[in-house]
């Protein structure tokens, strides 16, 4: 058992992972599966990027999936419309998000818990209302075909699946390896004090605005990168990329694969997309099987998969330390946090 | 050490603190007493910036800290507790204290990023300061537990922990001993001593009588906003004010 447990942790398992990822293509001769995986892992992207300003900085952003939809529109317009090629436009979309999630994070900041969520429910709809009118520079309802690919430079080709989910992936590895670092730092500690209360966060001498606004931008650059990749493999977008139901969507897999925790998204989102192909047969009877599954996973889940096995994992460790404490010297503190292996999952631990 | 002036608070037409002048000397244990509603956490949010004042001033150290934002306070050495102990339930106790040395720490995203020296050094120096503050609490020994199966009193000290490690002058305490028995308000007690006692200012806010009239030096008494008695606890116990203000007159009880 505790080998088992120890190994969930371990380095061993992320790398295995990543193999895993890596030659999942060659062992699969099913090319729609791997285009379903490279989808899934865009929008893991968009969901650690949410997990930063929900999870750990404890903000409930209602507007992720607006800015992942600004990142899709402005590759979308600058490489349909302006001829830019993909990938400065890719920059320029996680610029657009920086600077978007900075002008309405400075706004929207200034509020608190569920007036926060409220508003940004609010700029998101916005967000909806302007792709869908605008239609000069969004061509409205109709949406915009023909987006660039991302250039391969002649050695591969990224309109074939395969070379685009690697592309992803890479990415995706990005992503996560960032939070990763960020969640054990100081900064991510930052995060969690706001979490746990505004005020506590201020009596520690932490600046609430410079650091919510430093985790929301960041958290809107995750998804406009996001929503960029995502213009840049299904190379048509309409307005609906800017429908709540995607952020809804994407609180869903948080709240699923674990709110707060480093693995979470990843796992969540695997899990739920995985699940919706198995169940495409059902069409929108599968809800049926959906809504209790929830049910049961906030009632006796509530920080998630990844969450409750980390609580579950901790309290062991924190008893096994007890009882040895109480049988020999006081090394239980040495014994925690002393380890290197121990240290290395500190981030989902504290998360 | 602490120097209030003609301090005021007014919520619409309700005056939750008005015009308190009082001085708190350094090194000593001061507490704010009165009845409920008497103004006692308002004066603390005050002094702690959390609130900002509707008049008066607010010396710290000769420094004019009226108006100042609370992280920028906590910068400058003032450390609080709240009534209600917050802290992360879900991660262990030791993890919990990490953060609070984080205002004496310079390291920013572009650190993170590139895993820098500074953000290294800094991470090592807070996670000794959090072990250092939990031994001075005396829990080094549940350094490894999870907030969430500690007791209440743990949870106390946890979070005069949190308190110390920012490195406080002076510490703001709102009901330390709130909803814990009398043995453990008692040792409680004794960890304020202590930080008397490593030079820390100490200002506090409790209902617990006989803790307070053991453990103060100075006590300022608070009654609908208003400074009614400030003295030794001999003091205040023989103030005929005081004992109005919490028993009712002897009018009262006639009428």
């Amino acid at each position: 058992m505790d080998r088992l447990m120890n190994f969930f942790v371990s380095p061993v398992l992320k790398w295995a992972l990543l193999v895993l990822a890596v030659v999942f293509p060659l062992i699969s001769d099913n090319e729609y599966h791997i285009y379903v995986m490279a989808t899934a892992f865009i929008w893991a992207i968009a969901v650690y990027g949410m997990n930063i300003i929900t999870g750990y900085c404890g903000q409930l952003n209602l507007a992720h999936g607006g800015f992942f939809a600004i990142g899709a529109y402005v590759v979308a317009i600058l490489t349909v419309d302006h001829g830019w090629a993909f990938w400065p436009a890719f920059i320029a979309a996680g610029l657009a998000g920086a600077i978007f999630g900075f002008l309405v994070g400075v706004v929207s900041l200034r509020l608190k818990e569920h007036y926060f969520a409220i508003f940004t429910l609010c700029v998101g709809f916005i967000i909806y209302l302007l792709l869908e009118k605008w239609e000069a520079l969004t061509h409205g309802s109709l949406g915009i075909i023909n987006i660039a690919p991302p250039e391969g430079f002649g050695f591969v080709d990224f309109t074939e699946t395969v070379p685009f989910y690697y592309l992803v992936l890479a990415f995706l590895v990005l992503s996560v390896w960032l939070v990763s670092r960020l969640s054990r730092s100081l900064l991510g500690r930052t995060f969690l004090a706001i979490r746990i209360s505004d005020d506590l966060a201020q009596s520690l001498g932490i600046n609430l605005m410079r650091n919510k606004v430093l985790a929301f931008v960041l958290s809107t650059v995750y998804a406009a990168s996001a929503g960029a990749l995502y213009a840049g493999v299904v190379r048509f977008i309409g307005p609906a990329e800017a429908d709540v139901v995607h952020t809804f969507d994407m609180i869903t897999y948080l709240l699923v694969g674990g709110i707060g925790t480093l693995m979470g998204p990843l796992l969540g989102t695997l899990a739920i997309t995985w699940l919706t192909q198995m169940l495409q047969s059902l069409e929108e009877y599968r809800m049926i099987i959906f809504g209790p599954m929830l049910v049961i996973l906030v009632i006796f889940f509530p920080r998630g998969i990844v969450g409750g096995f980390l609580t579950w994992r901790g309290r062991r460790l924190a008893n096994k330390a007890s009882q040895q404490d109480q049988g020999g010297e006081s090394q239980a503190s040495t014994q925690t946090s002393g380890t290197p292996g121990a240290d290395k999952q500190e981030a989902g631990n504290n998360a | 050490m602490l120097k209030i002036s003609n301090l005021t608070k007014r919520f619409g037409g309700l005056a939750a603190v008005n015009n308190v002048s009082v001085e708190f000397p350094a090194n000593q244990v001061n507490a704010i007493i009165g009845p409920n509603g008497a103004g006692k956490s308002t004066f603390f949010n005050l002094v702690a910036g959390a609130m900002p004042p509707s008049e008066g001033r607010i010396e710290y150290q000769g420094m004019d800290i009226t108006g100042m934002a609370p992280d920028r306070i906590a910068r400058l050495g003032v450390a609080r507790t709240f009534q209600t102990t917050m802290l992360f339930d879900q991660s262990t106790v030791l993890d919990n204290l990490i953060v609070g040395h984080r205002l004496r720490t310079q390291s920013r995203l572009w650190d993170v990023i590139i895993n820098s020296k500074r953000l290294r050094d800094e991470e090592k120096k807070c996670r000794s300061r959090a072990a250092e503050v939990l031994d001075f609490v005396g829990l080094s020994h549940i350094g490894h537990r999870y907030i969430a199966d500690i007791s209440q009193e743990e949870r106390k000290r946890v979070a005069f922990a949190l308190a110390m490690a920012t490195d406080p002058e002076l510490v703001l305490l709102d009901e330390p001993a709130g909803g814990i028995n009398p043995e453990e308000t008692e040792n409680l007690a004794d960890l304020i001593r202590k930080m008397v006692k490593h030079g820390i200012t100490v200002c506090l806010i409790e209902h617990k009588m006989d803790m307070i009239m053991s453990l103060a030096d100075k006590i300022m008494v608070l009654d609908h906003g208003e400074k009614i008695a400030e003295g030794t606890p001999e003091q205040i116990k023989n103030d005929p004010v005081v004992i109005e203000a919490y028993l009712g007159s002897e009018q009262d009880v006639e009428a």
